[in-house]
């Protein structure tokens, strides 16, 4: 069972309810829980909607986009049904925190759905988990026939005229499918390839009709976002990053778990203070700020950090998913990028070329080098492969293997170097990988 | 559940209440295909995996081809198409994994079990798997048994989970169902 960590730093919005039995609806609703929703169908769809715009919520998934413009963008007459969608596949290594929402407040994220509904004018929402995510499935499932019989979903949405109904639904072990598009090609049935953009989801989205797609962590801070007021929402993050993010701190640090702090908290605290710094009171080598997408963070470059999607982004990486994965001085980094992009080798749905065969190629190159049979112009040639996969690829997967390898290869070059001619790496001991 | 008695029930290679979980999915979406993935992983879970029997069934039931259910089938990696071990193993070796110890762990299940990558035991109790991340990285190193999680990992804790199972699977006998654990 994940285990919950505190910290006095923290500000508990989206986690306020962690820990205290709030999966049980008689509680979540005793805790103030569908007061919002109650809120928001008395004061209608635009006044949600310029809530959302005004607590400079960001989508929690990693792409950052405002959620309450991406709302907006839904048009308001559609011949085809509209549709809420409630991206549960939470698959980024380094990534755990919508394990812990499912966990403990399954109903924030039902009410958060119902809110993005009614915003919206859709009358249906799908809440669609990873397939390892079992158990969770299972408490969301319990809670969503909870709320059909409390009245709280259905026809008539606490007495009001609002119809809304939430469909739970399993993946079955694809990372790929977390890209928007191709979750709504899983969701109906089909291999999890992505789409080509336009149209965007918001206008053909799922079964064609118009759709809203919000990572979990987004839906169920909605509920937070309206009980707070938009701007009071706001002023708790940083400039044109609203409200707080669940952090996840993992590998070498003393403390790992899922923190919830202000957007704009000092990365070098986060490590330091909140997580207790490096494990075994080791030197920091290297960080992953966001998922291991995100490109890798040296030391220097953390000391004024602000982990917000603006200033990650100003320092050459992502905020990603908020997953922080902290490196010791003890690590190989050749090891660390081949597992990496193995990974991502893994998960290459295989539909356009450039990601398909470029992550293939540059986990065979990193095998090789791994294994101190590299060349000098192995480097050169690993950065040239991850160079042009970017930005050619239908989805963001191909970017998401380049990212992190370029930043590997860029600043770890010396390492790379050592690697050379037949001198195998002093920390690893792992040279084959059998994942295939 | 759905009342429902149809023909493809009778004849069903499926349990009576997998049956109508069926029923109830595919009446439960837009399209009835969106009952397909998680139609596969519920089948899977009861037959062990999937079979040509499955296969078909599946197929009927949705109304599509088999061929067209293969194509999606084989795009998931939980979904397989050769029997696991009663309790399938599953260790995450991702970076969160990896830097506390995955690779041990997965060492000493190996050394224990006697299998490698997609390896079963003769006795079809256990199967052994080297797989991506699972989402427990805050609780590293993380192991999956069927669908069940065991976090914070040491080499040390792996007789122990095995000696746990084995005693489950000798309660159920041998060559059971996949079902949670």
């Amino acid at each position: 069972m994940p285990r919950l960590v505190s910290h006095p730093d923290e500000v508990k919005i989206v986690t306020k309810r962690f820990g205290m039995g709030a999966a049980n609806i008689d509680k979540y609703i005793e805790l103030g829980g569908y007061d919002s929703l109650k809120k928001c169908i008395a004061e209608g769809p635009e006044w949600v909607i310029n809530e959302m715009k005004s607590s400079g919520l960001r989508g929690r998934g990693g792409a950052g986009f405002p959620t309450g413009l991406k709302w907006s963008f839904v048009p308001k007459q559609s011949a085809k049904p509209k549709y809420v969608l409630v991206n549960g596949d939470e698959s980024e290594p380094g990534t755990c925190k919508d394990h812990l929402i499912f966990l403990y407040d399954p109903h924030a994220v039902i009410e958060g759905t119902m809110i993005a509904g009614l915003a919206i004018g859709a009358k249906t929402g799908f809440i669609y988990l990873r397939g390892e995510y079992r158990y969770l499935l299972e408490i969301m499932e319990k809670a969503v026939a909870d709320a059909y019989e409390k009245g709280i979903l259905g026809k008539n949405v606490l007495g009001s005229d609002f119809e809304f109904n939430v469909i739970t639904q399993s993946g079955a072990g694809a990372y790929e499918v977390g890209e928007e598009s191709a979750l709504m090609e899983s969701l109906e049935g089909k291999r999890g390839v992505p789409r080509i953009k336009p149209p965007f989801p918001a206008v053909v989205g799922l079964y064609g009709g118009p759709t809203v797609i919000n990572n979990a962590e987004t839906i169920a801070s909605v509920p937070h976002v309206i009980s707070m007021g938009g701007p009071a929402y706001a002023a708790v993050g940083s400039e044109r990053n609203g409200g707080t993010r669940l952090f996840g701190l993992s590998g070498h640090v003393e403390r790992p778990g899922i923190y919830e702090l202000p957007m704009g908290y000092n990365l070098k605290k986060m490590i330091y203070e909140v997580g207790g710094g490096v494990r075994g009171g080791r030197k920091l080598k290297a960080v992953v700020p966001g998922g291991s997408s995100t490109p890798v963070l040296l030391p220097e470059e953390i000391e004024n950090l602000g982990m917000d999607f603006d200033q990650v982004g100003k320092a050459g990486s992502m905020l990603g998913s908020g997953g922080v994965v902290v490196i010791d001085d003890q690590t190989c980094i050749v090891e660390f990028a081949l597992r990496t992009i193995s990974f991502y080798a893994h998960e290459s749905c295989g539909w356009c070329i450039p990601c398909r065969e470029g992550t293939d190629w540059l986990k065979k190159s990193l095998t090789r080098f791994h294994a101190g049979f590299g060349t000098e112009k192995d480097i050169d040639n690993i950065q040239y492969l991850a160079e042009n996969m970017m930005g050619r690829t239908f989805c963001p997967l191909g970017d998401a293997a380049a990212m992190p390898t370029l930043g590997f290869v860029k600043k770890f070059r010396k390492e790379f170097e050592d690697h050379l001619n037949g001198k195998p790496c002093p920390f690893a001991k792992h040279v084959e990988l059998a994942v295939v | 559940m759905s009342p429902n008695g149809s023909n493809t029930e009778t004849m069903s290679i499926f349990s009576p209440a997998l049956s109508a979980r069926f029923d109830t999915l595919v009446a439960k979406y837009p399209v009835k295909r969106s009952a397909l993935i998680p139609m596969l992983l519920y089948a899977q879970d009861e037959v062990g995996y999937l079979s040509d029997a499955v296969i078909a069934e599946v197929a009927e039931r949705i109304g599509i081809t088999q061929l067209d259910v293969r194509n999606v089938a084989t795009y998931y990696s939980m979904l397989r198409f050769k029997p696991a071990g009663k309790f399938n193993i599953q260790v995450c070796t991702n970076i969160s994994c990896m830097l506390r110890g995955a690779y041990e762990l997965y060492e000493r299940f190996q050394d224990e079990l006697h299998i490698g990558h997609k390896g079963v035991t003769p006795d079809g109790v256990f199967s052994l798997e080297e797989v991506e991340c699972i989402g427990v990285c805050c609780w590293a190193p993380a192991i999956q048994v069927n669908y069940a999680f065991h976090d914070e990992l040491t080499p040390n804790d792996v007789p122990k989970i095995l000696a746990e199972y084995k005693g489950k699977a000798g309660n159920s006998g041998a060559n059971g169902s996949v079902k949670n654990a």
